[in-house]
């Protein structure tokens, strides 16, 4: 296979109104409604939050989790630009699209959670932003990484338009932006754990470590490599085009080292800090990290060997139950082995999940419109008719 | 075609960048900052607390804060169980068994106040995105501007008291905690609570001059007399009384938790079984920020590891003009 280059990209066509786009839609107005109510009344009106958890999934599950969903983008950069495997090249730009939407419904998403929603600029006003805080470390990177993704993706929109002048131009600065668009995630990334080391001792010891960042930094790689497998699997279905099992058994065995590595230090962390024995507790803490191991050690069981990831029923599990795993270490570390005190409890309100599911779906029906209309996805050399 | 050793000596060098950048944080925390000498707060000795609650009342008044109550069939009644967004001060009892003595873990009952303890060194100002919550350097007050606020909710999930309440029924709502009265000190006035304290259970004045005051009480013989001030001890009018000495927890709590508060506990009761954490004497903002400040400062591992980035992408993007749609 060729290393480097000559990878053509070309809408997949096709009508955009279809039931599933119409079903997604309706997703979205229903979060629409829910967050109508939310700005007129308040967020005790649709949400379970309470001052033991001022955390819920509009902050874990639509930016925690939303992000490392959408670092397929940086993951892939990682292998193509820094460690240089140019045959992974085609996977680089639906990646992009995805982690583009990811990213900026995450930044809208903030929005809907924050309570004085109208002050948000001031993080990045000079006399009001608080550089010790690791949420203006986050808010700052992310809003950049959001900026830095549309420069990265716009060669996909300057084509569509023939503006092949502006194109060529932007492509040779590109380098600069792969760049911020390595380091920038890495940043908030991180952060996105160290957030929780100033909580103390009401996080549980099966995570409150000082390891945090990288813990969080590594799963959020290998969330994007996940994502990829997921989104590969399922675009291929949804569009009837084959798999690219060529590209993803190697970079899925890949996926794999990264992953055994961060299993080890995981684990290495909780033995050196004296907290593993905590896991083997009759606590809902222990119940719950073993099932983020095991989601874990799930993965390496669907991709065990190359012939089990020459299966895309393998891939997409794969990618499946590695999502899991690192959806599941940040539900704990922020809900599960978060504890305020006793007399408080959270579980997320009807109107919480209704506007998480309308984020998540307005991402895939974003994805649909753009695939079928924009040169993303690589062109198929042999059109399947449908 | 890179080679699989190219691609290994890629590979190994990436780790190795992650890996430095996670070391750097083990750099030890940032150092604590000591109490300002003008620091300002309260003492409270539960032996003292009667439970009349008069400080929960003059708290909502000088404070303008409106009525609470903890379900609605309460709601003819000031009646929160907790400090809430609008009540900075509760008194919560502590009960045992039958209830028949005073001040006695066993069979007995005693009271504790439940108000901001301006850490010295708080995780709520840490935490703040945009200095909403900031710490006077002079007084030591964790103060709140809510036109600065954006409402994230750092600061009440961070707070190892759980001290900073949001207002989750106003669509433009913002936190609240207790100031310490910072309002009413352009009058001369100090704190209402200790203000109106009847008995000197709720104490106002200079952290160092409330600390030496609570060492004195805790040495003190149990069942004999003394006399304890009201009001301001820094400051006066002397409104001293004298009274019977309880037996005091040889523990000051506030003045090394989590590096230390401007708000101090003494009482008969173990603190713990007051609902008071047990913290360690460093504070989370030290080990937080000095994990930020071993990635950060002055941007020199970001900036490292842009160029190291930025050098690769350069290196092997070389051909990436000639991909796309045009042919």
């Amino acid at each position: 296979m060729s290393s480097h280059g000559h990878v053509e990209h070309a809408p997949v066509g096709g009508r955009l109104f279809t039931p599933v786009t119409f079903f997604l839609a309706m997703l979205v107005i229903l979060a629409l409604a829910v967050l109508g109510v939310r700005f007129i009344h308040g967020l005790g009106a649709v949400t379970n939050l309470n001052d033991g958890y001022p955390w819920g999934i509009w902050v874990v599950a639509d930016v925690v989790i939303g992000s490392a969903f959408a670092c397929g983008g940086f993951a892939v950069a990682a292998l193509v630009y820094i460690f240089n495997r140019g045959e992974y090249h085609p996977l680089i730009r639906p990646a992009l699209l995805a982690s583009l939407l990811g990213y900026t419904l995450a930044g809208v998403g903030v929005l809907f959670d924050l309570g004085r929603y109208w002050n948000f600029y001031h993080i990045f006003l000079p006399g009001y932003a608080h550089v010790n805080s690791v949420m203006f470390e986050v808010a700052l990177c992310v809003s950049l990484y959001i900026m830095v993704l549309w420069i990265e993706f716009s060669p996909a929109i300057l084509e569509k338009f023939g503006l092949k002048h502006a194109r060529k131009k932007l492509v040779g600065t590109m380098y600069i932006f792969i760049g911020l668009g390595m380091v920038l995630p890495m940043m908030h990334q991180s952060s996105l754990g160290s957030l929780l080391i100033v909580f103390g001792h009401q996080v549980h010891p099966l995570w409150q470590t000082m390891w945090l960042p990288l813990i969080f930094l590594l799963t959020a790689m290998l969330m994007g490599y996940a994502i990829i497998l997921f989104e590969s699997c399922v675009a291929a279905a949804g569009y009837r085009r084959s798999v690219e099992v060529h590209l993803l058994n190697p970079m899925a065995r890949l996926m794999l080292w990264l992953l055994a590595g961060f299993l080890a230090f995981r684990f290495a962390d909780l033995i050196a800090r004296g907290a593993l024995g905590y896991a083997f507790e009759g606590s809902l803490q222990a119940i719950f990290f073993w099932l983020e191991i095991a989601c874990f050690a799930l993965t390496f069981y669907l991709l065990r060997s190359s012939e089990a990831r020459r299966n895309p029923a393998n891939l997409f599990l794969g990618g499946v139950a590695l999502l899991m795993g690192g959806i599941l270490l940040r539900i704990n570390a922020y809900l599960i082995g978060y504890d305020p005190g006793a007399h408080w409890s959270y579980f997320p309100s009807v109107g919480e999940l209704v506007v998480t599911i309308g984020i998540f779906a307005l991402k895939i029906l974003a994805y649909i419109i753009i695939t079928r209309r924009f040169p993303v996805l690589p062109r198929e050399h042999a059109p399947a008719t449908h | 075609m890179t080679s699989r050793r190219d691609f290994l000596r890629g590979t190994l060098a990436g780790t190795g960048a992650v890996a430095a950048a996670a070391v750097a944080p083990r750099a030890e925390a940032r150092p604590m900052p000591e109490r300002s000498p003008d620091a300002v707060g309260l003492l409270f000795d539960g032996t003292l607390c009667i439970g009349c609650k008069a400080c929960v009342s003059a708290c909502k008044e000088v404070n303008d804060l409106p009525l609470d109550y903890n379900s609605p069939v309460d709601a003819l009644w000031d009646t929160p169980l907790d400090t809430t967004a609008r009540t900075f001060n509760v008194i919560k009892v502590y009960k045992d068994g039958d209830l028949s003595q005073k001040d006695s873990v066993e069979n007995g009952y005693a009271f504790t106040k439940a108000s901001c303890y301006h850490c010295v060194d708080p995780s709520c100002v840490s935490a703040c995105p945009v200095s909403a919550m900031t710490k006077d350097k002079v007084t030591g007050i964790v103060e709140y501007d809510a036109n600065i606020c954006i409402g994230c909710r750092y600061c009440v999930a961070a707070c190892p008291f759980g001290i900073p309440k949001y207002d989750y029924d106003s669509p433009t709502g913002a936190i609240g905690k207790c100031e310490l009265c910072r309002h009413r000190t352009e009058d001369g006035q100090y704190a209402a609570c200790a203000e109106v304290c009847p008995t000197g259970a709720t104490l106002f004045g200079k952290v160092g001059d409330l600390l030496e005051e609570a060492r004195r009480r805790v040495a003190l013989e149990p069942g004999g007399t003394t006399v304890y001030p009201r009001g301001d001890i820094t400051n006066g009018p002397d409104q001293s009384w004298e009274g019977p000495v309880a037996n005091y927890q040889q523990h000051i709590y506030g003045e090394h938790e989590g590096g230390g508060t401007q708000v101090l506990h003494i009482g008969a009761i173990p603190h713990q079984k007051l609902g008071l954490p047990a913290l360690p004497e460093y504070s989370y903002a030290s080990r937080s920020e000095g994990l930020q400040h071993g990635l950060y400062s002055g941007l020199v591992l970001p900036l490292a590891l842009f160029g190291a980035m930025t050098w690769a992408a350069r290196r092997n993007s070389r051909h990436d003009d000639e991909e796309g749609g045009e042919k």
